[in-house]
């Protein structure tokens, strides 16, 4: 177990900061599958709620922005401190970028709800459940400090990055056989390249994850 | 680096307390190496070992090697005296000798090598002063008492005072401690210039000091070095756990 702090106020900042990056990962999750099932099940008014609710994701960003910054102004934090400050700021940058994803998607879920179904979604529910289970492993590698998780997300990402190339030479074939498709097929490819990116902030985060219990930068060294 | 300063299995005893546990590092040259720990854990001892300052201290045993430039400064026949003025001290309190001039006080340690002609004496002064960022402050009364400058001037007049003899190391012990964060910074400022011609070590109390100015730290804990090496290392990633336990604050 880590020890404490002399400062017992140092301590409660610290966890303060941890129980909000929790807070603002699990709404991010939410976000994630409130955003596959507006598309999958032609869900409008719940792709507005997702819209809607990336404003509760951006004041997070700002609430533990300021409050890092206090904690780096007060306390001027050393190793382990550091290191996971300085993480602090980059994963909620990345949680709130997967939240911006999300409304992305909800966007183009509500045009594609306008419009007859292309074909049933089988690959992007997949997808999706991918990469919402990796920023769920890596905050989790993130509050635990195991790097083996952090590692398994990194190699997940491959499987999302399989399925969009999927995805993508599925729907290219849609639309080369009836140019009808064309735009919804182009709504579902965007969709898609959300979720795949949706899985590169999760893999950020699980670097830096890595980075924070080993100390060691791993970052554009995995393939 | 070169290696200016060297211990080599360095222990000191103060009659059965073991001070100094062993210790081997190196101080390389033109650089600032810092020393933390926690009160008693041996900082101080190992940088008054590098001048010989226990050489009179009843009952301490000073047993190892610590080498200067490749010889040993407790091998038979070398001078302690020979050796202060190589390496200098500069003290946590600002010492100045209270009944001489501030021009007295910089010529005092030069003035024991012999006769100085006035001009050669005015142009130490003068050169000490300026290296101190001293001069413009003290040039229009260099006859005061030295006890009339303020805590950090009187600070800065006494680490002139050991630049001017031309040491080649300076030792500092908590040189900051009795000073005010502005006259700290100053003192931070001056080591960072001073180590373009001196090898500089420093103890100190304050973490943040050390990751400051310094280039190397080393980390004593109950008389033993824990952990030695790159400063920003040590303040970001240090490879022990009782030196991240002690830089974060959680020392127990």
């Amino acid at each position: 177990m880590e020890r404490e702090h002399f400062s017992k106020q140092y301590d409660v900042e610290l966890t303060d900061i941890r129980a909000r990056l929790l807070e603002m990962g699990g709404k991010v999750e939410m976000m994630i599958a409130s955003a596959i099932k507006s598309l999958v099940e032609r869900d409008s008014s719940l792709a507005d709620w997702t819209i809607k609710f990336d404003h509760e994701i951006n004041t997070l960003e700002m609430e533990i922005d300021e409050k890092c910054m206090e904690v780096i102004a007060r306390r001027q934090p050393a190793g382990r401190d550091l290191r996971f400050l300085t993480l602090a700021f980059k994963i909620v940058t990345d949680l709130e970028r997967i939240g911006d994803q999300c409304t992305n998607i909800a966007k183009r879920a509500k045009e594609l709800n306008d419009e007859p179904p292309l074909k049933p979604f089988i690959d992007m529910p997949r997808m999706a459940a991918i990469a919402g289970g990796m920023v769920k492993e890596a905050l989790d590698a993130f509050v635990r400090g195991d790097d083996q998780l952090a590692v398994k997300v990194c190699t997940d990402d491959q499987l999302v990055d399989e399925l969009n190339e999927q995805i993508q030479r599925e729907l290219l074939s849609f639309m080369i056989e009836d140019p009808h498709t064309i735009s919804r097929a182009i709504n579902i490819n965007y969709i898609s390249k959300c979720f795949e990116r949706i899985a590169d902030h999760a893999t950020n985060v699980a670097e830096m994850v890595i980075f924070m219990v080993k100390g060691k930068d791993i970052r554009h060294t995995i393939a | 680096m070169n290696a200016k300063v060297q211990l080599e299995n360095l222990n000191v005893h103060f009659g059965k307390a073991h001070a100094v546990k062993g210790a081997s590092m190196e101080f390389p040259e033109n650089s600032v190496t810092a020393i933390i720990g926690p009160s008693g854990c041996g900082k101080s001892t190992v940088l008054r070992s590098i001048n010989r300052m226990h050489d009179l201290t009843p009952g301490a045993q000073v047993t190892g090697k610590i080498v200067l430039d490749g010889r040993d400064i407790y091998e038979k026949g070398c001078d302690p005296v020979a050796i202060r003025r190589r390496i200098g001290m500069v003290f946590q309190k600002p010492n100045p000798f209270p009944a001489m001039s501030i021009y007295d006080n910089v010529i005092a340690g030069y003035k024991l090598n012999g006769r100085v002609k006035r001009a050669e004496a005015d142009e130490i002064v003068e050169s000490s002063l300026r290296r101190v960022a001293l001069w413009d402050e003290v040039k229009d009364r260099l006859k005061s008492a030295a006890t009339n400058l303020s805590g950090g001037q009187q600070q800065r007049l006494c680490i002139a005072r050991t630049v001017a003899v031309k040491p080649e190391v300076i030792l500092m012990d908590e040189p900051c401690s009795a000073l005010d964060p502005i006259a700290t910074l100053k003192i931070e400022e001056l080591i960072e210039e001073l180590k373009e011609q001196y090898t500089v070590i420093i103890v100190t109390h304050n973490m943040q000091q050390a990751a400051r100015v310094s280039d190397t730290t080393a980390f004593f804990y109950l008389g033993e070095l824990v952990e030695y090496g790159d400063t920003k290392k040590l303040f970001t990633n240090p490879e022990q756990k009782q030196t991240e336990d002690y830089i974060t604050g959680r020392f127990g």
